[in-house]
């Protein structure tokens, strides 16, 4: 896109001085590493697209190709209506409105519990409070695959396998979102807690009134990050969630790449197709909030 | 309104270093008084502990009738304006001044009247709905003191609220804040390490250094007879010609001139005169080499010796002087003396 605009710039600052314009080599150099950058990046989507327009057959008959077949819309229906289990209950909106929960619940879960601990952390008084991030900070060393058994233990035993809660609930304690946050707060000058307190706002209130709004952008980059991180979760919702309506995109695809064995003609068409549509949501959540995170490192609001 | 009293007053941070010694003084209802001294001097800490901000380690509190030493800042009925001027950056203008009232619960519409007052008396009526950074610095300092005074505090507590602004501004707001704190009547104490800000607009001066309070009192005073050296040197600019000198009552030998002076003091002593209070006179009985005139338009400054020490004498631009020797003579009854060793005023 950027690309495009540039381009638009170019071909409108040519035209008034068309003269003195001049390509040079080191010009042709750049775009080519670009174009074939982007081709690195783009042609395995694009072959992955090609095969959710022709029929599942053709692509056993001929392989991926370059033509556009007229079976988009059909393999559409497919993957976002048609159920791929035994329940019936697993089509790929299903599986849609379950990633978007857990990646919406797991980003927000971790902003607020991390502003929340990063505030204690920074505001208050406490003994050990030095000590207590950085027993937080250390939680990094230990994701949740390390501790994925006693994690489904305790989720087991509260009852909450195949649901929201235990599949978010468990992944929101987070070092790096009280890390960012922490260090966010402590940019926060001093004299505006002064002045709020002079004001009137106590605890509750310079958190909601005052630090939430101007984390504003934090927030946004948080929520590219840890959204993005949700969304892409594999292995926990794969040990939590054994219902099918419960599945996510992420591990529902796998289901149906799993149904292509056995004399049935492979379902490419659908299973592709689903794969790009569990791209779609992270980058559009990354092109949306990149204009809050790069406003927010240019207009210094503090 | 209300009348401040500190009783004993003491700061001690928790690593043992004691910022403000026990001090004591009584601002009377109405009065605009300066705290001035030098950077870390204690005059921060002493108007954060008015404000709440610093808890007192020692000594009692009083604003209005009403010991405040553990009450909240927000129930102190006291309004702050800081050096940075603190304003919520994500919130208008018209927010940022009804926040305080806000939160104290107050109907909306009193909210608006109270605002529109503020916003009509400091000018900011088209800029009510703009964020801070869409301000200029003068245009910031203006919120913020709106900000102090939609309250209707008993108290306005000001932390160099100037330093951010440059020279030009400085004045006009200096002048501002007078004024303004004029037409209220309110209570006010004002932390400045500037002391021609704290000449200019103070009531009355509290001179501070190192914790301690060295003088209390008008400007005039604090200017025509300081309490110690230190008060001597800092107050004023250029600062009191300070020389070792040999007192014998009534008198007060300087190198070889006797010049008279109103103390019963004999010995060693430190001789103050202010550069103005040194009169170019061709009679005069002192002999200064001048090596440097500084030119400042309305008057000029002389910068030289008097045998081995450094003198400055202030003339109007139109004395008539040069570089080389100068006789100078002393206006009568405006030399200071100081203890030799102490420094405190004789």
């Amino acid at each position: 896109m950027t690309e495009a605009n540039a381009a638009a710039l170019a071909a409108a600052t040519v035209k008034p001085r068309r003269r003195r314009r001049r390509i040079r080599g080191g010009d042709v150099l750049d775009h080519l590493v670009l174009i074939v950058g982007s081709l690195f990046m783009l042609v395995p989507l694009l072959v992955v697209f090609q095969m959710t327009t022709v029929p599942d057959v053709e692509m056993i008959r001929t392989g991926p190709s370059l033509q556009i077949g007229d079976q988009l819309d059909e393999n559409f229906d497919k993957a976002m209506f048609e159920a791929s289990g035994f329940s019936g209950q697993n089509t790929g909106t299903r599986m849609l409105v379950n990633s978007f929960i857990l990646g919406i619940g797991f980003a927000l879960g971790k902003i607020l519990i991390g502003m929340m601990a990063a505030y204690a952390i920074v505001y208050f008084r406490l003994r050990f409070a030095t000590l207590a991030f950085w027993v937080i900070f250390t939680t990094l060393l230990l994701p949740l695959e390390v501790r994925i058994l006693p994690s489904y233990e305790v989720v087991q035993k509260l009852g909450m396998l195949n649901t929201y809660q235990g599949l978010i609930i468990p992944l929101i304690a987070s070092a790096t979102a009280t890390f960012f946050f922490r260090q966010f707060f402590r940019s926060v000058p001093e004299e505006l807690v002064e002045a709020a307190r002079i004001d009137g706002a106590g605890p509750v209130k310079f958190f909601v009134d005052i630090l939430v709004p101007l984390s504003k952008t934090m927030i946004a980059a948080m929520f590219i990050i840890m959204f993005v991180f949700g969304w892409n979760q594999y292995l926990w919702p794969t040990m939590v969630t054994t219902e099918e309506d419960m599945f996510t995109l992420v591990r529902g695809i796998k289901q149906i790449t799993q149904t292509l064995e056995g004399t049935n003609v492979p379902e490419f068409g659908r299973a592709n197709l689903l794969a790009l549509i569990a791209v779609l949501p992270p980058v559009a959540v990354v092109i949306f909030f990149q204009s809050w995170f790069v406003k927010g490192l240019t207009e210094s609001d503090k | 309104m209300a009348q401040v009293s500190l009783e004993a007053v003491r700061k001690v941070y928790p690593n043992g270093f004691e910022a403000v010694k026990p001090t004591g003084f009584h601002i009377p209802d109405g009065e605009f008084t300066v705290l001035v001294g030098p950077s870390g001097c204690g005059k921060s800490t002493l108007l954060r502990m008015i404000a709440g901000l610093e808890e007192i380690t020692e000594g009692v509190l009083r604003i209005g009738d009403r010991e405040v030493n553990d009450v909240d800042p927000a129930d102190r009925d006291i309004a702050m304006v800081f050096q940075n001027y603190a304003l919520y950056p994500h919130m208008t203008v018209r927010k940022n001044i009804a926040y305080g009232l806000k939160n104290r619960k107050i109907a909306s519409a009193e909210i608006d009247r109270k605002v529109a007052e503020a916003s009509d008396l400091l000018g900011l009526d088209e800029y009510l709905d703009r964020k801070p950074s869409q301000l200029s610095g003068g245009q910031r300092q203006r919120v913020a003191m709106g900000r102090a005074i939609v309250r209707d505090p008993a108290l306005f507590l000001f932390d160099e609220p100037l330093s951010n602004l440059d020279a030009k501004l400085r004045n006009q707001m200096r002048i501002e804040i007078k004024a303004l704190q004029r037409r209220l009547g309110v209570t006010s104490i004002y932390v400045t390490h500037d002391q021609v800000e704290a000449m200019t607009m103070a009531d009355r001066i509290i001179v501070m250094n190192g914790g301690r309070v060295e003088q209390i009192g008008t400007p005039a005073q604090v200017y025509h007879a300081p309490a110690s050296t230190f008060v001597a040197s800092f107050m004023g600019a250029p600062p009191m010609n300070l020389v070792p000198a040999e007192a014998s009552a009534g008198s007060v030998r300087f190198g070889q001139t006797e010049i008279a002076a109103d103390s019963a003091a004999t010995g060693p002593v430190t001789l103050g005169i202010r550069p103005e209070d040194l009169i170019p006179d061709a009679a005069g009985p002192l002999a200064m080499h001048v090596d440097i005139i500084e030119e400042l338009g309305a008057h000029r400054l002389l910068h030289g010796s008097i045998g081995t020490e450094r003198m400055t004498v202030h003339v109007g631009k139109d004395t008539d002087v040069g570089t080389g020797q100068v006789p100078l003579s002393v206006k009568a009854g405006a030399v200071s003396l100081f203890d030799a060793r102490t420094g405190m005023r004789l």
